[in-house]
């Protein structure tokens, strides 16, 4: 059993991850590695076609030619969301050629890639770095994956590969539209999904880079999100991707009353305390709370006439409305959820193509997440100190990933929308379950019955003095939903065992998740 | 003996709630079968939960099957002790938690009954977050929302909904059922601190005799104190005729409403938007409630997407006088108290008889006067209420003397 130590927010975390020593979280800043970045080996364009033509026919072959052997990493990309076909293939494949051992470092998994279960079955996957939802978080939470998952963050997936936590042999990037020298775009084609910020890591670092596409234009590609000159081959699939489920037709706003509460009592809390000003920036996820918020928002923005700056996506029908009704200057978009996000990517100037680069990195020189003045975000659990859980369900199963959130807690104001309890199940409890983002960096919570300022933010509790809205302590809150529920939830039934580390942003280890005793 | 019998929903998609089936037997004590979306975190104390209701039951061999998706204890309680009943378990006695503290307070006449939302009385899932919505009154329907076959069910969970749920200060309503059924419903919910009944489908005076006299047997069985105020509702030719008689049959009428689904059917005429099959009626009601000095209360407004319709029907609805509307959805509520507030001119008329009566009084003056008019005595009544409701709405600081005597 991996050996534990105590980090600086009081979890026990593995001091070892898959044989590589880890470092404990120190708290938030505390963690400032030196030397020198990780790089791609040194390339000569003499070994590329000179015509440009790097096509190689099948995915199996492109493996074969980049020298994929056993206990290799290869990473995908979740642009194509619930839709992916391209994960699957390259395993399928991989497991054609008798491979084993691989680690499978994914920007995010979705339950189309519950296939990946057999591979770990038959040995094919060792283990997974990256979200695990669905059938995947259940399969490693019993405790049935043979190495220890980890857990990332966007831009904590960038840092890893910057200073070499993360190797990445073999990078397949998905691509709705590309040219035959590897150049690639996700906004246009038939299975479009907007950008491919997260793959613009592993195009750069990894050591061999492999885009699949099916849509073939001529040279050259435009736009090119990805550079063509960092790709080594080019595989041309039937379809790479389901397009009805890479992006939705439209995103749905919450027809729950309760919801709509939230929503609406976040966008209030914001004016009152004077973050809806000219100029101003904001976050908000797709999620149905987060959007309802950006239209009570919108609605607030209008009356006052009010322009934001810019607005950070995942992009939606409504912030696209808002850019082209002239509420904001920008979209910069990590993510586009819907269709009239992709066709705006195409059209309009101001809804600019991101990347956890930009947005989100540890080791960049700055980025995009700490300049916000207000980001909106979900959680699974907070506790009374503001902590709160976003991979795991109370019951201790893995059920969603990290994605930017962690990212985003840097923040000006992080503010949790979130129901007070679901299914009889408080949401607000003594210590989460899992912690993810220290309370240090979480501001407010809002619930549909009240809204909690973090302590340590006293410019916020003053200026909301004497405000209208239902202010009052976590704790009251906490214990007004214990009432309703019959008491606190009863702590699930965990085994020592490590399944999952979480990182933070820095690389260190903030938390574990623990094999559920059955 | 096998007799059994089953209570609530069952199902994937059912939220908040759960399925209880009870099967008596002579031997072997109480067995728990429990399947829970919230086994892990919850499942001894459903399954003590469960222990206490057949205890207080008197339930002392049978095998208790559950399916639960995250109900709330009020809501098992219900189920369980409904399943009992259905396996035709003779009660010991009914399975009552404990009265929670903010389910005790009283109401009284003369509160604002703007916003009414009616709660489904066999849907537990809508019931705990009603009140956040802040609507003036919550209505816990025993009638047309449920089905005839769980008329028992949702007797049982009002009840237990009335000793748990924190409706956050909304006057506590029900709607009863019409006839024998109804005076059945009182037994279960009188008991339990009900603000006030709603009297369904009432034509004559005697109905609301009836219920009156049902409330003040089982307030006297329970040495209740506490008053229990009633509405009957207008939803017929003949009620709407007898309108004024039925506003005054009981001293604890406090308000009339009219529904008017029933009423256009009634008398043979389809609703319309602009409502002229209706305005007679609507007339009737209002005046018949003036006369007798209670609330005229107006029908609900049914479609929940049109917010801009809802507002123009509660306006047209406070321009001929009322002061109430039924809500279907939370969604509605803030639009209704909107479209009740006074105006602005409204607002500062009232500002101005208040103040004028204010100094009278100071002077010792029997007399009131605005300029050069006389103001009457229930028109001064009238502007202290429509100021306390500008405070209320927030159109108006509750220090509003202060600013006005700077101002002049």
């Amino acid at each position: 059993m991996a050996k534990l130590i105590e980090n600086a927010v009081g979890r026990m975390v593995p001091v070892e991850i898959n044989g590589v020593a880890a470092i404990p979280f120190a708290g938030v800043g505390q963690h400032i590695p030196s030397g020198r970045k990780a790089g791609a080996p040194i390339r000569s364009a003499a070994d590329y076609p000179a015509d440009g033509d790097k096509r190689t026919d099948t995915i199996k072959q492109a493996l074969i030619n980049a020298g994929l052997k056993d206990g290799m990493t290869i990473s995908t990309h979740h642009h194509l969301r619930n839709g992916d076909f391209v994960a699957n293939a390259v395993f399928a494949a991989a497991a054609e050629l008798g491979l084993q051992d691989l680690r499978w470092f994914p920007s995010a998994s979705f339950p189309c890639h519950a296939g990946m279960i057999d591979h770990m079955e038959k040995g094919v996957i060792g283990h997974i770095e990256g979200s695990m939802n669905g059938p995947l978080g259940d399969y490693c939470t019993a405790g049935k994956m043979r190495g220890m998952a980890v857990l990332r963050s966007h831009g904590g997936r960038y840092q890893a590969i910057q200073d070499g936590e993360v190797h990445v042999d073999i990078a397949v990037i998905a691509a709705p539209t590309a040219d035959a020298f590897g150049n690639a775009t996700g906004d246009r084609g038939p299975t479009a999904c907007g950008l491919l910020g997260f793959a613009l890591a592993d195009s750069e670092y990894a050591d061999h880079v492999i885009v699949v596409t099916d849509n073939l234009v001529p040279f050259p590609c435009i736009p090119w999100q990805i550079q063509g000159n960092n790709v080594d081959q080019v595989v041309v699939m039937d379809s790479i991707g389901d397009a009805t489920k890479i992006i939705s037709g439209t995103t749905q706003i919450t027809k729950s009353p309760d919801r709509l509460l939230i929503a609406e009592l976040t966008a209030r809390f914001c004016d009152e305390a004077g973050i809806v000003r000219d100029g101003f920036s904001f976050q908000a996820g797709a999620g149905g709370t987060a959007l309802s918020f950006a239209l009570f928002l919108r609605d607030i923005m209008r009356e006052r006439k009010i322009k934001a700056r810019f607005v950070r996506g995942g992009s939606t029908q409504y912030l696209v409305d808002m850019l082209e009704e002239g509420l904001t200057d920008y979209i910069l978009d990590g993510q586009t959820f819907d269709l009239a996000g992709v066709r705006s990517m195409r059209e309009n100037v101001g809804h600019v193509n991101t990347s956890p680069f930009t947005s989100y990195n540890w080791h960049g020189k700055g980025n995009f997440a700490s300049m916000l003045d207000a980001v909106v975000l979900g959680a699974t659990e907070v506790d009374v100190n503001f902590n709160a859980n976003v991979v795991t369900h109370s019951d201790g199963r893995l059920l969603h990933g990290i994605g930017g959130w962690q990212n985003c807690l840097a923040s000006k104001c992080t503010i949790l929308p979130i129901p007070s309890f679901r299914d009889r199940i408080p949401v607000i409890v003594d210590a989460v379950t899992t912690l993810c983002g220290p309370g240090d960096l979480i501001d407010v919570i809002v619930t549909e019955r009240g809204i909690a300022i973090n302590p340590q933010r006293q410019d916020l509790l003053d200026r909301m003095r004497g405000s209208s809205l239902p202010i009052r302590p976590l704790t009251e809150i906490k214990a007004e939903v214990e009432d309703i529920c019959g008491g606190a939830a009863d702590k699930p039934d965990l085994a020592e065992r490590v399944v999952a580390a979480i990182k933070w942003v820095d690389g260190t280890v903030i938390d574990c998740v623990r094999k559920i005793r059955s | 003996m096998s007799r059994s019998g089953e209570a609530g929903k069952r199902g994937p998609r059912v939220r908040s709630d759960c399925w209880v089936r009870v099967a008596l037997e002579n031997t072997g004590g109480v067995r728990v079968e429990l399947q829970s979306r919230v086994a892990g975190l919850f499942g001894p104390r459903i399954e003590s939960l469960v222990a206490d209701g057949c205890a207080a039951m008197g339930l002392e061999h049978a095998v208790v099957t559950i399916e639960d998706q995250g109900a709330l204890p009020f809501t098992l309680a219900a189920r369980l002790e409904v399943a009992a009943r259905r396996a035709g378990h003779d009660l010991k006695a009914p399975f009552l938690l404990a009265m929670k503290d903010h389910c005790r307070g009283e109401s009284e006449p003369g509160r604002l009954r703007r916003s009414r939302l009616y709660l489904p009385g066999n849907e537990p899932k809508f019931y705990v977050n009603a009140g956040l919505h802040e609507p003036d009154a919550v209505i816990l329907d025993l009638e047309d929302s449920v089905a005839p076959a769980e008329k028992d069910a949702a007797r049982c969970l009002v009840r237990n909904a009335l000793r748990a749920v924190n409706f956050y200060g909304a006057e506590r309503m029900v709607r009863i059922n019409q006839g024998e059924r109804g005076m059945e419903d009182l037994q279960w919910i009188v008991p339990h601190n009900v603000h006030l009944i709603l009297i369904p489908k009432v034509e004559a005076v005697d109905q609301v005799v009836q219920v009156e006299q049902a409330i003040a047997q089982i307030q006297q069985e329970y040495d209740l104190k506490a008053e229990v105020y009633l509405m009957p509702i207008i939803e017929s030719a003949a009620g709407a005729w007898r309108a004024m008689e039925i506003a005054q049959a009981s001293k604890n009428v406090v308000g009339l409403a009219i529904g008017l689904e029933d009423y256009t059917a009634d008398i043979g005429a389809q609703r319309t938007e602009a409502g002229t099959e209706s305005f007679w009626a609507r007339a009737q009601v209002l005046n018949g409630a003036r006369a007798a000095g209670v609330q005229p209360i107006d029908t609900v407004f049914s479609d929940t997407n049109d917010m801009a319709g809802l507002r123009t029907s509660v306006l047209e609805a406070k321009g001929l006088g009322f002061v109430g509307k039924g809500c279907i959805h939370p969604r509605q509520i803030r639009i209704v108290h909107e479209a009740f507030a006074p105006n602005e001119a409204e607002v500062t008329q009232a500002k101005r008889i208040v103040v004028a009566f204010e100094a009278a009084e100071a002077k010792g003056l029997g007399v009131v006067s605005l300029g050069s008019k006389m103001i009457d005595a229930p028109v001064v009544k009238r502007a202290a209420a429509t100021v306390a409701q500008a405070i209320l709405v927030g159109i108006l600081a509750p220090e509003w003397r202060d600013e006005a005597k700077g101002g002049e």
